[in-house]
């Protein structure tokens, strides 16, 4: 029979080649093992709230009383909801052009993206334009429009950490790019060398490819590490140099757990560095409400903000997002409330601030116990989580290991990962699937499991780590802590 | 050194592609809207009237009380455990609200989900659908998706390989199409829907059309249903068949067929009918045909516009609620019917008095809306007109557009916006501006038409 057009044979390639691990063969296997009955403990996604992260009280009750206006008429409503909350719904209600169920602008409420720019002015010390905030269902939608504008072809080259969120090489590969790495020195907490930087696109050129941005995660992805300011004016001047666009990817700066690096942006520096520099150099900065310790992944809210493009490519990008008519309402008022939060006095500020306070600092306990169980194995090496969210353990697999892992057809850390979920129930993403030196393994798991798990998950994982470690390696001695 | 994103360097095909519903004539009514708002006498009207895009409730269309209290109780679930909730919400609102918080794992409404969306009300809608249709439905090949433009991007990325894959696509066709398929790269393969017999498909031309690409080397890959029909509102019923029976003879071309306007019929001669449900009437399943069939919040009587169904997100809610709304019996019954039946037949009637006036205009047809949300009149223009507007640089139906719209302040989209006969000149105008603005639409359109043909009248 003809093959039809929605057989997998006849399918677009670049759908085909694509990959992304975090909800890959792991993910897959946890839920068919949980169908099965078993207990899983899902750490492969940054997805705090399905961990048992509580969200934000007075977000969603702003937000709830914007779903259900008439409630706002109702004279009882005062027993169920704050004053600030009632003030702050009927806030964001009069900015939108018909509530929550009206299509906005395409580019979002313009009311909200002056909230955006206003936190951007707080953060930085330098004006933002609204016009060139862009809000979005999620960074990652975001991220792919703007890859999408960028990429023309083959021939075009994106420049990606390794390891990176894999979210980029998946993109990259179903707009049919080339992905162009560059290595982050596992030795130098995740650091970023610039030598690094400038071998990777000499090598591309050298393939005959044009390379048009450079990719930055800060706080990183799988990695963690906090770019210091001189990295950043390095990366910057690198742009300027290589006439690159600089993409920012900084979803993490609330997530921060040391205090010698704090978060900068991308976007400051960049004005510090004052002309020519901060007028000529291109950059998209990205952000969402999904991670901090909002966590409010399924809201589906994030935006990007432009620097130094020109207003006939901004009118280009404005138009591509006008076909998708407009970003989801709801999670452009939780962008709202995030970027223009409670302040002292308002009634509902000491909730807020204990709340959120109280999300961060377990996060810093958690990166904390997790570096340091992971360390406590002999053949792991764990760098600090110094933000974001995930812990990423280099692994040392022995070669017996590696040999069954051939067998079995799988990649080592895969096949590591694959019984690790099968004797413990942690399901975790496998190293590769975010990139990795040739040889050199590693797992992701999150920071996020409730504290009072995390002593019995690190034990779990060190059981099945030695007992691992026994049944491949000759001579494997126990470390009893 | 010239920048590395401008213009110039960017992606080709994002150049190529438009898309009118938001484009040129609606930037200009938002910037004639910013001056009103400085300066009140700036214009020879005090609003604008925004007959462009099917956004309802940014019309005034009130949200569905029902659904808008179980919405909230789910984004706030913390209410249901506070004794003053019973005070503010409906008693059936609170028990659906809990029933659907039982089926999101860890009632976690701010979590990602299951990458297809949450089980639980995949299989709602599972039911929902077999029982419209009666035929059994699996959830497993539901996704819930971001509003049904990225299921549509999903579609034509996933079968566009090249320029040499052509999707046929009705002309005129909603221009998500025209700007997905120049997005991805592919062919658009236009086939015309005959205005004279209210915008009906003959088979011949869809047939033609497939030679033609076909002869020009394309391979044509999926035939696009718009059902009920944007901008043409017409109510498919034996092209669904016919269809089907083309589709069939010629071989592996999917029907990606839209329904988002399902619930928007306006004429009691035709009812809705789910293209599935045809052709497992006519006894072909998914051995003989692949079908992808999308549905939205966005229409319907409850016009969700802003809120997008999404892969990730809580709300396939507002879509269990609309497969699933209150029943005879339920406390919230009787409002909600009457919600909803205000809306529909307020809809109809605007539908009827913006027909009755746009055919009431010098050399101006209008078919009749039998769905969805739009009228899509035809107008002569004559021939000073068609000269003046390529002196301008415009497309006459853009010119007389953009006229309407600084002389009376109402945003129309022009035809060229959603493709038709060469030759032929029309605007789409939205039937939901609310019932008390609509004499005041009729009365300035009428006006200024006048004004328009005395100045342009050979």
């Amino acid at each position: 029979m003809v093959p039809k057009a929605l057989d997998y044979e006849t399918l677009n390639e670049n759908v085909k080649k694509v990959q992304y691990a975090v909800r890959g063969e792991l993910y897959l296997r946890a839920s068919e093992l949980q169908k099965e009955g078993k207990k899983i403990i899902f750490t492969n996604v940054g997805n705090p709230h399905a961990l048992g992260q509580k969200p934000l009280t007075f977000p969603r009750q702003v937000v709830a009383l914007c779903q259900a206006p008439f409630l706002l008429d109702d004279p009882n409503v005062g027993l169920l909801f704050p004053s600030d909350a009632i003030a702050r719904a009927k806030h964001y209600l009069s900015l939108t052009s018909g509530g929550l169920g009206a299509y906005s602008d395409s580019r979002g409420i313009p009311g909200v993206r002056k909230e955006v720019a206003e936190f951007i002015e707080r953060r930085d010390g330098y004006p933002s334009d609204p016009e060139l905030i862009f809000l979005t269902d999620g960074a990652s939608k975001g991220v792919m429009q703007i890859l999408n504008c960028i990429i023309r072809g083959q021939g075009d080259g994106i420049l990606v950490p390794v390891p990176q969120y894999p979210l980029y090489s998946a993109t990259i590969s179903l707009l049919g790019g080339s992905l162009v790495p560059y290595y982050l020195e596992e030795t130098a907490n995740w650091g970023l060398d610039i030598n690094n930087l400038r071998e990777s696109v000499a090598q591309a050129r050298f393939k005959g490819i044009t390379v048009r941005a450079m990719v930055i995660i800060n706080p990183g992805n799988p990695t963690g590490q906090c770019l210091s300011e001189a990295n950043l004016r390095e990366i910057l001047n690198f742009c300027y140099q290589e006439n690159l666009v600089l993409l920012g990817d900084e979803v993490y700066q609330q997530n921060i757990y040391q205090d010698e690096r704090p978060f900068i942006s991308a976007r400051k520096v960049l004005m510090d560095m004052g002309p020519p520099i901060s007028k000529e150099v291109q950059l998209v900065s990205f952000h969402t409400v999904s991670k901090g310790y909002w966590g409010e992944c399924g809201q589906r809210g994030g935006y990007f903000e432009m620097t130094n493009l020109s207003p006939k490519t901004v009118d280009e990008i404005y138009k591509i997002a006008s076909i998708a008519l407009s970003p989801n309402v709801p999670a452009q008022i939780f962008m709202g409330l995030m970027v223009n939060p409670l302040k002292p006095g308002d009634i509902s500020y000491e909730q807020f601030l204990r709340e959120s306070r109280g999300i961060l600092e377990s996060l810093r306990r958690g990166a904390r116990l997790m570096t340091d169980g992971f360390n406590s194995c002999k053949n792991v090496v764990c760098n600090f989580t110094e933000g974001a969210m995930y812990s990423f353990p280099q692994i040392r697999l022995p070669p017996k290991a590696i040999e069954a892992a051939k067998k079995a057809g799988k990649v080592p850390d895969v096949f590591y990962c694959l019984k690790l979920l099968e004797a413990t129930g942690i399901s975790t993403v496998p190293g590769s699937g975010f990139g990795q030196k040739d040889g050199v393994f590693h797992l992701r798991t999150t920071i996020l499991p409730a504290e009072e798990d995390m002593p019995a998950i690190m034990s779990s994982f060190k059981k099945f780590n030695d007992e691992f470690m026994d049944q491949y390696e000759d001579n494997w001695n126990h470390s009893r802590m | 050194m010239a920048p590395p994103v401008t213009v110039n360097t960017i992606n080709p095909k994002v150049i190529e592609c438009e898309y009118a519903v938001r484009g040129e004539i609606v930037i200009l009514a938002q910037k004639l809207q910013d001056e009103i708002k400085i300066k009140p006498e700036a214009h020879p009207f005090e609003e604008i009237l925004y007959c462009n895009i099917g956004n309802p409730q940014s019309l005034g269309q009130q949200p569905i009380t029902f659904f808008r209290e179980v919405l909230a109780l789910c984004d706030h679930p913390s209410l249901l455990d506070k004794s003053e909730t019973q005070g503010l919400f409906s008693t059936d609102s609170i028990q659906r609200a809990r029933k659907i918080l039982d089926q999101i794992p860890g009632r976690a409404t701010g979590a990602y989900s299951h990458s297809q969306g949450i089980k639980g009300l995949r299989d709602t809608i599972a039911a929902g659908i077999e029982a419209r249709d009666g035929f059994p439905a699996d959830p497993n090949d539901i996704f819930l998706t971001d509003g049904a433009s990225p299921a549509v991007h999903m579609m034509m990325q996933l079968l566009i390989r090249s320029e040499k894959d052509g999707i046929l696509c009705p002309i005129p066709q909603y221009p998500l199409y025209s700007a997905s398929i120049a997005l991805h790269g592919g062919t658009l393969v236009p086939y015309y829907l005959d205005e004279a017999t209210g915008w009906g498909l003959e088979v011949s031309d869809l047939k033609k059309q497939l030679e033609t690409a076909k002869s020009k080397g394309i391979n044509v890959r999926a035939l696009v249903v718009i059902n009920p029909g944007n901008p043409t509102g017409q109510v498919l019923v034996k092209m669904l068949s016919q269809s089907i029976r083309v589709r069939i003879d010629l071989n592996n071309k999917p029907p990606m067929v839209l329904q988002v306007y399902q619930e928007n019929v306006y004429v009691p001669e035709k009812k809705f009918h789910s293209f599935k449900k045809v052709s497992r009437s006519m006894g072909y399943d998914e051995k003989y045909i692949h079908l992808v069939s999308f549905q939205s919040v966005s229409k319907g009587y409850y016009g969700e516009c802003g809120k997008e169904e999404v892969i990730w997100k809580l709300p396939g809610l507002v879509l269990i609620l609309v497969m699933s709304p209150p029943k005879a019996g339920d406390e919230s019954y009787e409002s909600y019917i009457s919600e909803r039946d205000g809306i529909l037949s307020s809809l109809t009637r605007r539908a009827k008095t913006l027909e009755d006036a746009f055919n009431k205009l010098e050399g101006v047809t209008c078919n009749k809306a039998e769905g969805a949300m739009y009228l899509f009149p035809r107008i002569n223009l004559p021939e000073k007109a068609i000269k003046a507007a390529g002196e301008a640089k415009t497309a006459p139906d853009a010119f007389y557009c953009r006229r309407l719209l600084t002389e009376t302040g109402i945003v129309f989209v022009p035809g060229s916006g959603f493709g038709q006969v060469p030759g032929t000149w029309h605007f789409r105008c939205t039937i939901l501006p609310q019932e008390e603005k609509i004499p005041a639409v009729v009365t300035r359109l009428t006006d200024f038409h006048k004004r328009f043909m005395d100045e342009f009248r050979e």
